[in-house]
């Protein structure tokens, strides 16, 4: 039996009908969309169309929409993009960032800017007032992400922007699990500049986008040719592309339905992990309807997510990124989650392959693994 | 019956192999799995992918896998060789040498390190297109840091001799890069045996999905690179962000086919391009750009004199060609790379590359000589010029009413 | 790049390409552009007696809108005089081809065609002297 997939934070599989949008793009449409002859411009063609509908999808206008390889090259270059362009001051991000925010961030310390980590409360919420006073420093740029990889929690961008934008500041927001789970609206958050990527919305590995306010001036950061109206070179990877449009078309459609069936299913689980004495990250603050992050305290979540995987449920410790190291989770940590229970940490993500019956078989199997664990471990004692 | 229009671009972009869609598909459905996930059957079975694509790159070129780095393409890895080495060794020197004739993902990441305050030097090819190696060697300084030099020019196809330009460099310390992205599948590469400390290569050149590319960085003697894109420090440290694992692996079985494939299909496509140049050699007053000799199979690129070369692209839709390369040709500007080799610009504006490749036929080509003979034959009909030329003018004499 | 419907018609059927014999009465001949602009237009008119241009013919060296250009005024400047003749402007041109901004160059080489034909005709002719006409090539 194959396992369940509940990992869709950190990756999805492509829906049917993006591969069948993608599939033409390899061997029949085949041109260098920079090509003038016909095979060329059917490439042209499609890929702004696709600009058109990732657009359409976050509430943009075409012309907003760069195409670049995924979210950490989005990041990466709205970041040193922007930086380049100031004179330094100070960049405000939060605390529970992704590395591809956090590390560019620490990047710019050598050309002379200050970092403020906005600190989060115990359930990885921005607090307001940390921002105000943050903001009381000259300060460039904020970089606050919509919604969490690992907790799901959910940040107020819009008042934050609002906050920066009259405090003089650029502001950022990396919208990369929140696109598909929740409405997701660039003129209504109100910021400079968000970051997309394909593959966490049932699209190709490889494809993101960066959402530009045309009046930002940034500093390509990979040149050469002068694709992406010179913001970004390299050929453009048009059935990626064409599989990010349809995906976005995809996520905007299935929205409200599948926000509902995500909701039913992560109460059922939250409900059962619960009962067996887990403790909820995240729990009170507002949350994609698709996370649960949980530990058993006593049960180290690494071997927890290995027994789980011999049972047959594919979920995560900690962000996929950053697996495989054995520091526990810095968002955890962030949230005063002591080191301790940090490590016991597991998160479930769930996805629009999912139903209720594997929701019910996973909190037996969790609960067949806990029994034979906590045996082992007193064996062990 | 011939399906047009003809595709003769396959150095701007090549279809994907079918043997190569097929390997892919797999990995954008069951097999989805995030490689970076080491907690499941999902991100392990994408790693292995991974991993085994990574030595068929490797076995192309004849690398280590551990040397061999996946990028976005091969601009980015242009972009991470230069920049990478440049930032990183910037303290024993800030200068840089390349040519003219390069790639613009190498000319304008130049520019950019001029604009950091580094100094370049772009070296003028000779006519024929090839670097003259001693003036390679003059051109080099006690603070010369790092020399980029294309293996296969896109546009002309002319092969440079990096394997002698490699020990120049490496004789004096200095980082030699090397631009293959033209280059996979159409010339053997030993790295074991070259004195390169980085090359790119790009999988959409040969028969692989766009989109991904990789960059070879030598361990022995090791060469250091600032990493240019930061955050979950994949590829150790060196590129960040969640690998594509069904472009990883289409680039892999590219590779694999390119290698094992490689000397029957050369052969094949030679003939084609001798075919098609016989049949346009007939046609009066035509020149090739670049040396015939030193030059990848597939390229043949010619200039059609007294015909503009907007109007030739028009008058040949039925053939899917280029006129410069195609990242500049959205421009009017005549091909930079022509003008480096001294073509006037009327040369350089009627000239068309035309790159044959794996699903070439003969009949195409028969076809693609008889479009060319009608249409610039009719062309000329209506060219002032032309009258001229046959009436013995020397255009070069004329004094014309707009300078 | 997409061309108007006028432009590729013109382009495929272009009207009027030729020269005069050298020998031709009342022609005149108008050269403007430079091969290194990419574009060099020849426009030849047959005036007669009444100084009227009753046939007109071209050849052109360039892009298909630089093409077209001069074969709508070949057809254009038949039946007019050369003050009427004159009177074509190139932003007419333009929009009757509908030439994208890039290519208005072309036009404005077409206008200055016909100034040209028109100055060697009276130059020729003794009404004036022969005037160099300043052109605008190169633009493009």
């Amino acid at each position: 039996m194959s396992p369940v997939y509940f990992d869709h934070n950190a990756t999805t599989p492509l829906d049917e009908s993006v591969l069948q949008a993608m599939l033409p793009f390899f061997r029949e449409h085949y041109g260098n969309a920079s090509s003038r002859h016909e095979f060329g411009r059917a490439a042209r063609q499609a890929v702004d169309d696709a600009r058109e509908q990732v657009a359409d999808a976050v509430g943009a206008h075409p012309s907003q929409v760069y195409f670049v390889s995924g979210g950490t090259e989005a990041n990466n270059l709205l970041i040193k993009g922007v930086a380049a362009r100031l004179k330094p001051s100070q960049v405000a991000v939060s605390a529970v960032e992704h590395p591809s925010v956090t590390v560019p961030v620490q990047e710019l310390r050598e050309h002379g800017w200050k970092v403020r980590r906005l600190a989060v409360d115990h359930a990885g919420r921005i607090d307001m007032d940390e921002a105000k006073s943050a903001l009381r420093e000259p300060t460039g740029l904020m970089s606050v992400m919509l919604a969490n990889n690992e907790t799901g929690v959910i940040q107020d961008v819009a008042s934050l922007a609002e906050l920066a934008r009259s405090a003089g500041a650029l502001v950022h927001t990396d919208a990369v699990q929140a696109l598909g789970k929740m409405p997701v609206n660039f003129a209504t958050l109100n910021v400079h500049a968000m970051t997309l990527s394909a593959h966490k919305i049932y699209g190709p590995k490889g494809m993101g986008a960066l959402i530009l306010d045309k009046r930002l001036d940034i500093k390509p950061q990979i040149t050469g040719g002068g694709h992406e109206k010179g913001l970004r070179a390299g050929t453009e990877n048009v059935p990626a592309i064409v599989g990010f449009g349809a995906a976005c078309m995809l996520a905007s459609d299935r929205l409200a339905q599948s926000s509902f069936n995500l909701e039913q299913m992560r109460g059922r689980m939250n409900q059962g992990l619960r009962t067996m004495g887990a403790i909820l990250f995240g729990d009170g603050a507002e949350r994609l309807p698709n996370t649960s992050y949980f530990a058993l305290p006593g049960i180290e979540g690494e071997t927890l997510v290995m027994a789980l995987d011999r049972a047959g449920y594919a979920v995560a410790s900690g962000s996929a990124c950053s697996s495989g190291g054995a520091d526990p989770s810095p968002v955890l940590l962030s949230m005063g989650v002591e080191r301790e229970l940090a490590r016991c940490a597991v998160r479930v993500s769930l996805g629009r392959g999912n139903e209720m019956s594997q929701i019910e078989r996973f909190l037996q199997a969790l609960q067949d693994e806990i029994f034979r664990l906590k045996k082992l471990a007193a064996i062990a004692v | 019956m011939i399906k047009t229009p003809i595709y003769l671009d396959y150095s701007a972009t090549t279809p994907v192999d079918p043997r190569v869609a097929e390997v892919m598909i797999p990995y954008l459905t069951e097999k989805f799995g995030n490689p970076a996930s080491r907690s499941h059957e999902f991100g392990w079975e994408a790693e292995k992918a991974v991993e085994q694509a990574r030595e068929q790159v490797a076995a192309l070129v004849n690398a280590d896998p551990k040397e061999i780095i996946w990028t976005s393409g091969a601009t980015e890895s242009n972009n991470l060789a230069i920049k990478g080495a440049a930032h990183f060794y910037k303290a024993k020197g800030k200068h840089l040498v390349t040519m003219m004739t390069e790639h613009k993902a190498v000319i304008d990441t130049m520019r950019h390190l001029e604009s950091e305050g580094y100094e370049v030097t772009y070296l003028k090819p000779e006519p024929s297109g090839l670097v003259d190696i001693e003036k390679f060697k003059a051109a080099l300084r006690p603070d010369t840091i790092l020399a980029s030099v294309m293996l296969v020019n896109n546009e002309i196809g002319v092969i440079q001799d990096i394997a002698a330009l490699g020990e120049i460099c490496r004789a004096q310390g200095i980082i030699f890069h090397v631009d293959a992205a033209q280059a996979t599948g159409k010339v053997a590469i030993d790295l074991a045996k070259l004195k390169v400390d980085l090359m790119s290569f790009s999988a959409h050149k040969t028969y692989g999905p766009k989109g991904i590319g990789a960059l070879y960085v030598q361990r022995k003697p090791r060469v250091r690179l600032e990493a240019q894109m930061h955050g979950g420090g994949h590829e150790r440290g060196l590129r960040s962000g969640t690998l594509a694992t069904h472009q990883i692996a289409g680039m892999g079985e590219a590779f694999r086919i390119a290698r094992e494939e490689m000397a029957a299909e050369n052969e094949r496509v030679r003939s084609l391009r001798d075919r098609l140049y016989k049949g346009l050699s007939q046609i009066e007053e035509v020149h090739v750009n670049g040396d015939m000799e030193q030059r990848v199979p597939h390229n043949l690129n010619i200039s059609f004199n007294f015909v503009e070369g907007e109007s030739l692209i028009m008058a040949i839709r039925d053939l899917a060609v280029s006129s410069g390369s195609a990242c500049t040709s959205a421009s009017l500007e005549p091909s930079y790379v022509l003008r480096a080799l001294g073509r006037s610009d009327e040369l350089a504006h009627s000239s068309i590359r035309f790159t044959i490749g794996r699903f070439t036929t003969e009949e195409e080509i028969d076809y693609a000589i008889e479009l060319l003979k009608n249409k610039i034959g009719r062309l000329r009909e209506m060219s002032p010029l032309w009258d001229m030329f046959k009436e013995g003018v020397d255009l070069s004499t004329v004094k014309w009413a707009s300078h | 790049m997409s061309y108007s419907t006028k432009v590729l018609d013109h382009y495929e059927n272009p009207r009027n390409v030729g020269t005069f014999g050298k020998e031709d009465e009342g022609v005149a001949t108008g050269m403007v552009g430079a091969p290194a602009c990419g574009d060099v237009m020849k426009l030849q008119i047959k005036v007669n007696k009444d100084g009227v241009i009753e046939d007109a013919k071209f050849k052109t060296y360039g892009c298909g809108s630089a093409i077209a250009s001069s074969s709508l005024v070949t057809e254009w400047v038949k039946g007019k005089t050369l003050d009427e003749a004159l009177t074509i402007k190139n932003t007419q041109i333009a929009e009757e081809l509908a030439l994208p901004p890039v290519k208005i160059h072309c036009s404005v080489l077409a206008e200055d065609a016909i100034k040209a034909a028109v100055a060697d005709y009276k130059a020729r002719h003794g009404e004036m002297q022969g005037e160099m006409v300043e052109t605008a090539a190169c633009k493009g």
